[in-house]
């Protein structure tokens, strides 16, 4: 206990230093700390709860357009600003820029967990494989119907509003980061909190038999729920965080982008270990540096690589890295291993 | 508008009908390894696209593409067989989830392979059949269209005759009943799997190479066709092949009003709607007798 505690002030003083420790990698880190947000609440009903999503892309890219869209809304007409493609003509002072993007971002946060809700229900009844294809068509769907939308740019975009200016140029770099660092640090306080309650063994007791769990008399049903919209709450919250990051949003390429970010959280996930907590954090980071590696040095093929990266990780890799550490050193996972037993284990294989 | 116009309606209907024909055939091939593989390819509308591109790459050749029907189906054999021997064989007996996972990555490495290879361009092979007019030339159905539903149907036809007599359409039924069985009675079954996901690749050849004649094919275009056979499949049900030639050509019609009420941008986004809501019905009828979809 001790030592985590030392090992988690030391991560909060690193996540703090960081962008004056490497002032050119700010964005780099921003994103680093959206994708950790992303894997570690997909891993909630993914991992613990069993069911894999394609689909929390929807909330991630519901919470970029809705923060945007708030953003430019409460201040200008947002049929004008799509039309006249963004800040020619408008300009936000910081106060409206910040005023703006804090209600933006709550209601960004709001909005898709009451869809989870929504649509929870009905979704989540289906199981296994038809979960799966579903929530993929899901997102899918919404990045396709977004796409005809005239008010939120249609097919051309929707362009945020760039950030004010307010002294110096790194200023925006650092508002990012930190903001994107704050969501990290709540998402993991809550998930931790979460796996440490009567909550997080309900789902894993769903994962591992549903049926048995609700003859045991748990409401499958409200749980199952309550999770898909934790999770929905915290994409919600890093698309918005994206959104402006970026500064542009297509459709199919940035929101909705079932393709890659909607893949990238699952796959960072598989990477570090399902259901486990560290598990996404390490997966998470492990990728975005392997990535990053690719799409610098293997410029055009990345998504090559990443084809067959998924393949190689989901086939010869599926327990990831905090399977494979708990393989080698089951101690440090608290488990007790009676080396007598294990031997016998082994010689009846 | 639909009744306003009728001849609108007849031509949609039409169109939808034939177009349906054709989704129907990649749907057989879907469900075909999943009721053999148990398995899911999400890759399965990479090897459409993929097959149409052998279609139109025989027409820049100066061959006409409707030999593309011959040839695909045989090239796509052995690429079926090549993606099987390096992926599927290990994902087989595993969880459905690593199944889809895997396809998924194939599909990527698919999509963008076939985006160096040939552009990002959206191509058709032209096969100069004409049209034919109907109803005091309200209505005007392309012949590829119609020669596209006819082969489909041929080859359809063929496979289930296949399917029926032959030796190997034989193991594979008993395969798809019940592996282990199989496997102890003397079937390789290894060999049969490699076979059905030839197979599956072959049809998606041929329906490639017929899409690549009547409508037009682009490197990113396969997810769609994937969904619409696993829709077909879901409602449809496994091994139910007249059930697949109807539930296809009835989203054949669906696609083609919905082109015509919402507009064409919405085209896709409706079909994936679509799936979202027959499987929430189908969940709901289920879940009144309290089971849930397998």
């Amino acid at each position: 206990m001790k030592n985590n505690l030392i090992l988690y002030i030391g991560i909060l003083i690193f996540g703090i230093a960081a962008p004056f420790v490497f002032p050119a990698f700010k964005v780099q880190l921003s994103i680093l700390c959206v994708l950790i947000v992303l894997a570690t609440t997909w891993n909630i009903q993914g991992g613990e709860m069993g069911y894999n999503s394609f689909g929390n892309i929807l909330f991630y890219g519901l919470g970029m357009y809705l923060c945007a869209s708030v953003q430019v809304g409460m201040f200008f007409p947002l049929a004008e600003w799509t039309e006249s493609g963004g800040e020619k003509t408008f300009v936000h002072t910081p106060a409206q820029f910040f005023q703006g993007m804090a209600v933006g971002l709550i209601v960004a946060a709001v909005v898709p967990t009451i869809v989870a809700g929504l649509i929870g229900y009905s979704i989540l009844g289906l199981r296994g494989h038809y979960f799966a294809i579903c929530t993929l068509g899901l997102g899918v769907a919404a990045g396709e119907i977004s796409g005809g939308i005239e008010i939120i740019g249609a097919g051309q975009g929707f362009t945020t509003p760039p950030f004010p200016d307010v002294g110096s140029l790194d200023s925006r770099g650092e508002f990012f980061y930190f903001l994107s660092f704050f969501v990290l640090v709540l998402t993991f306080i809550t998930v931790r909190g979460i796996y440490t309650t009567r909550f997080k063994l309900i789902l894993n007791a769903i994962r591992d038999n549903e049926d048995k769990a609700e003859a045991m008399g748990i409401e499958t049903m409200k749980y199952k729920i309550i999770g898909w919209m934790i999770s929905a709450f915290f994409c919600g919250l890093a698309g918005g965080i994206m959104g402006g990051l970026v500064g542009y949003i297509d459709s199919t390429d940035v929101a909705f982008d079932g393709r890659e970010m909607g893949v990238f959280m699952v796959l960072m996930a598989i990477l570090g270990g399902k259901g486990t907590l560290w598990g996404p954090i390490i997966g998470a980071t492990v990728f975005h540096i392997f990535k990053e590696g690719f799409w610098t040095f293997f410029l055009g093929w990345q998504y090559v690589a990443l084809g067959v990266l998924i393949v190689v990780i989901v086939i010869y890799f599926p327990e990831g890295i905090m399977g494979w550490l708990r393989e080698k050193y089951p101690e440090r996972f608290g488990e007790v291993v009676d080396e007598k037993d294990r031997k016998a284990q082994v010689e009846l294989k | 508008m639909v009744f306003q116009y009728p001849m609108i309606s007849v031509q949609a209907c039409l169109d939808g009908i034939l177009l349906g024909i054709l989704f129907a055939l990649i749907a057989y091939g879907m469900a075909l390894q999943w009721g053999v593989m148990n398995i899911i390819n999400i890759a399965q509308g990479d090897l459409v696209i993929l097959g149409g591109y052998i279609a139109y790459f025989m027409y820049l050749y100066g061959i006409h593409p409707a030999w593309g029907v011959i040839v695909a189906p045989v090239i796509m054999y052995f690429v079926g067989i090549a993606i099987y021997k390096l992926v599927i064989n290990k994902v087989v007996d595993r969880d459905l989830f690593i199944s889809i996972l895997a396809t998924f990555g194939i599909s990527i490495l698919f999509m963008q392979l076939m985006n160096f290879a040939f552009g990002a361009d959206v191509v058709l092979a032209n096969s100069d059949y004409g049209t034919t007019m109907l109803f005091n030339n309200n209505v005007v159905l392309p012949n590829s269209k119609i020669f596209s539903a006819f082969i489909s149907i041929l080859f359809a036809i063929c496979l289930v005759i296949y399917m029926k007599k032959s030796k190997l359409g034989r193991a594979i039924r008993a395969t798809a009943q019940n592996a282990r069985a199989a496997k102890i009675l003397g079937v390789d079954t290894e060999k049969v799997y490699a076979a059905t996901f030839g197979i599956n690749a072959a049809l998606c050849g041929v329906a490639g190479a017929l899409i690549s004649i009547t409508f037009t094919i682009h490197p990113y275009m396969g997810l769609p066709y994937t969904i619409r056979s696993f829709m077909i499949v879901i409602v449809a049900g496994l091994g139910n092949l007249p059930g697949v030639a109807m539930s296809g050509m009835g989203l054949g019609v669906f696609e083609e009003f919905a082109d015509y009420i919402l507009g064409t941008e919405f085209r896709i986004g409706s079909v994936f709607l679509l799936l979202v809501l027959i499987l929430i019905y189908r969940r709901f009828k289920l879940s009144r007798k309290r089971e849930y979809l397998k």
